[in-house]
C-alpha cells in the first residue's frame, strides 16, 4: 500500500513538474506547480512528517502560488515572447538552450553517480524502532534550541516585506 | 520494487532538481524561472525531510520550515523585481534586461 501510494504520488509530481516546465503559459505552470505541491505533501505524509505536509499546502500552495497567481494576473502577459535580434543569436538561440539541457542532463548523471551506493538504504535503520515525531517535539526544539534562528526569520521577513514595497511602487518624483 | 527506501526518495528529489535546473535553462520567461527555482528549493526539502526521518530526529522538518520562509521572503522580493523591470520594458524576457542601469 505504501510503496503504491509513493510511485503514484512520484509519478504525479515528477509529470505536474515537467509539465510546469513545459508550459508556455506561467498561468497553467502556477497551477501545475500547485498540483506538484499537492502530491509532495502526500510524500510528506508517507514520511510521517504532518507537519510538514500541511505547511507545504498553506504556504506554500495557499500563500505563495496566491502570490505567484497575483503577478501573472497583474503582468497579463499570457505566453513567452520569442527571442529576437541579438539576442535570439546570443543567448535565446538554440546552441545556448542545447548547452542548458546538457548540463541540467550531467546533473541527473552526477545525482544518480552520487546515489548508486546508497541502493537498498532502508528508510528506518536496522536495529533501530521507530519514534514517533509529533508537532509538539517539533515545537520544543524549534523554540529551544532553534530560537535565535526562529527570531532572525521574523527580522528576514521583515526585510522582504519592506523591500518588496520599495521595489514594486510606482516612481512620483 | 518493494518498500520505498531512503535511495528512492533521494532518487525522487534529484529528478524534480534537475528539472527545475532545466526549468531556470530553457525558459525564456522571468515568472517561470521564479517557479522552477521553486521546483529546486522543493527537491530539498524532500531531501530533508526524507533525510530527517532516516536518522529520527526533528531537525529535518525544522529546516524545511526555514526553507519555506526564505523562499516566502524570495518569491515576494523577486515577484516585486519582475513588475518594477515589466514597467520599464513591458516584456517578461530575461533577454531584454541586459543593462545594469537604462
Amino acid at each position: 500500500m505504501e510503496t503504491f501510494a509513493f510511485w503514484i504520488l512520484a509519478a504525479i509530481t515528477v509529470m505536474a513538474s515537467v509539465l510546469v516546465v513545459g508550459q508556455r503559459n506561467p498561468m497553467h505552470s502556477v497551477i501545475l506547480l500547485i498540483v506538484s505541491f499537492g502530491a509532495l505533501s502526500g510524500l510528506y505524509m508517507l514520511l510521517d512528517a504532518p507537519f510538514v505536509a500541511a505547511i507545504q499546502i498553506i504556504i506554500y500552495a495557499g500563500a505563495i502560488m496566491v502570490l505567484f497567481l497575483f503577478v501573472v494576473m497583474l503582468l497579463n502577459a499570457p505566453t513567452e515572447d520569442a527571442p529576437t535580434g541579438y539576442h535570439a543569436k546570443m543567448l535565446g538561440g538554440a546552441g545556448p538552450r542545447r548547452f542548458g539541457v546538457v548540463l541540467s542532463f550531467v546533473l541527473v548523471l552526477q545525482l544518480a553517480w552520487i546515489l548508486r551506493d546508497l541502493s537498498q538504504t532502508p528508510l528506518t535503520p536496522p536495529g533501530e524502532t521507530e519514534k514517533a515525531m509529533t508537532v509538539y517535539d517539533i515545537g520544543v526544539k524549534l523554540f529551544r534550541e532553534y530560537a535565535f534562528a526562529f527570531e532572525a526569520t521574523s527580522v528576514l521577513i521583515l526585510v522582504a516585506m519592506v523591500g518588496a514595497i520599495i521595489l514594486a511602487r510606482k516612481e512620483t518624483r | 520494487m518493494g518498500e520505498p527506501t531512503l535511495n528512492h526518495y533521494l532518487a525522487l528529489s534529484a529528478v524534480l532538481f534537475a528539472i527545475g535546473t532545466a526549468g531556470v535553462f530553457l525558459r525564456r520567461n522571468l515568472i517561470t524561472i521564479l517557479l522552477s527555482i521553486e521546483v529546486m528549493l522543493n527537491a530539498v526539502n524532500l531531501t530533508f525531510v526524507a533525510a530527517g526521518k532516516y536518522w529520527q530526529t526533528v531537525d529535518g522538518q525544522i529546516i524545511v520550515f526555514f526553507v519555506m520562509t526564505v523562499a516566502a521572503a524570495e518569491a515576494a522580493v523577486g515577484l516585486a523585481i519582475v513588475i518594477a523591470l515589466f514597467r520599464h520594458k513591458e516584456t517578461l524576457s530575461p533577454d531584454a534586461f541586459t543593462t545594469l542601469k537604462w
